[in-house]
């Protein structure tokens, strides 16, 4: 066999090999590399009680509510699988609207609602011009 | 492919293209800029800050397709021990770490607004960020041997190995949640209504060809270095 040939197969493994590896560490992590929980991993799973966690979905459709005190504010956030009520306290970003995504950053509670300290407004993957969106932007699904 | 061996016949092709590349690319980039920053419709959401998009997305392809040239240039060097391989490697990987760079500043500045944080650490931002540190790793190995216009063999061997993330960048935000957004361009068709995405075509072409233009530049560069070293050690020795 030529040297070259040799060299070209030796090259060809080292990559195949260091792809699979990568793959490998990729699939491992697959849990732990998200950014945030989805509604429905939480019905899924256990509640990751006690630590930090961050929620993420859709808010659903007229579940924005604010109470009397102008800072609280509670809200669902929903993937089409489950539905987790939210209760956050602070100033959301200017993008946090209803039917629109959404990560909160805080702690779940034993009965199921997540208090949030913190909101991340999620844009999707649609860009469209002021006057195109109704006609559109009519689906609310958080990833295509 | 043997052909270009002959670094002459290299730099006579190179010589005429670099400012056809430059000149063109630079046109092109100012176009689709003016087009971009004036003449398209704001996003309904998001408003102006979209158009930081005609500056973001060409850095992130250019910082993702410079490593990708830096591998292919890596198993050309390997594999045929052609001698421009490692010039081309070298000669991509500042202006490769540029515009990743760029990606992550023009990204942390539209996710302020549009997020409500300057840095998240999602899979998509993750993994950009650590492209930046395989350049910097990269510049650092092919710094450390006695080459200087080409790299070392070790440094070939780290550019086919750091390829393994060029995959993970682009499938970040469909394997894991992530805050970045899905791919807005895929196969099937793009989810940018076409009024916001068409200037996106001449930057991506015209900073494609501002980044080939600078690669030929630098590779011309180390390449009249090399003869001059020859030639001063030719002198030193008579």
């Amino acid at each position: 066999m030529k040297a070259k040939n040799q060299r070209l197969i030796l090259a060809l493994l080292g990559l195949v090999a260091v792809v699979g590896a990568g793959l490998l560490a990729v699939s491992g992590l697959k849990e732990e590399a998200s950014f945030f929980y989805a509604p429905g991993d939480v019905a899924a799973n256990d509640l990751p009680l006690g630590k930090a966690a961050r929620l993420g979905g859709m808010v659903a459709d007229k579940s924005i509510r604010h109470d009397a005190d102008g800072v609280t504010i509670h809200f669902v956030v929903e993937d089409g699988k489950a539905k987790v009520p939210v209760v956050f306290k602070g100033i959301a970003p200017d993008l946090f609207k209803e039917n629109s995504g959404v990560v909160a950053e805080g702690e779940f509670r034993a009965d199921g609602t997540f208090i949030a300290s913190n909101l991340l407004a999620k844009h999707d993957e649609r860009y469209m011009p002021p006057e195109l969106e109704g006609k559109m932007h009519k689906s609310g699904s958080l990833t295509s | 492919m043997h052909a270009f061996a002959n670094p002459a016949r290299f730099l006579k092709i190179a010589r005429p293209l670099t400012p056809v590349c430059v000149g063109i690319g630079l046109l092109m980039v100012l176009l689709g800029s003016y087009v971009g920053l004036f003449l398209t419709p704001p996003d309904y959401l998001q408003g102006d800050t979209v158009r930081i998009m005609y500056i973001h997305v060409p850095a992130a392809w250019l910082g993702m397709g410079g490593w990708t040239g830096i591998a292919i240039a890596s198993i050309v060097q390997l594999v045929w021990r052609h001698p421009l391989a490692g010039v081309a490697g070298r000669a991509i990987a500042a202006p490769g770490a540029l515009f990743t760079a760029i990606c992550l500043i023009t990204g942390s500045i539209w996710g302020r607004p549009t997020w409500g944080t300057w840095w998240e650490w999602d899979g998509r931002m993750t993994s950009m960020l650590v492209l930046l540190f395989l350049y910097f790793a990269y510049m650092a190995l092919a710094n450390a041997s006695d080459e200087r216009t080409t790299v070392s063999r070790a440094t070939a061997i780290f550019g086919i190995v750091g390829a393994v993330n060029i995959p993970i960048i682009n499938r970040s935000v469909v394997w894991w949640n992530s805050l970045h957004q899905g791919p807005s361009i895929t196969l099937r068709g793009s989810s940018i209504s076409s009024e916001i995405l068409w200037p996106l075509l001449p930057t991506v072409i015209g900073f494609s060809l501002l980044f080939g233009g600078i690669v030929l530049m630098r590779m011309r560069a180390n390449l009249a270095d090399a003869k001059v070293e020859a030639r001063m050690r030719r002198m030193a020795a008579s």
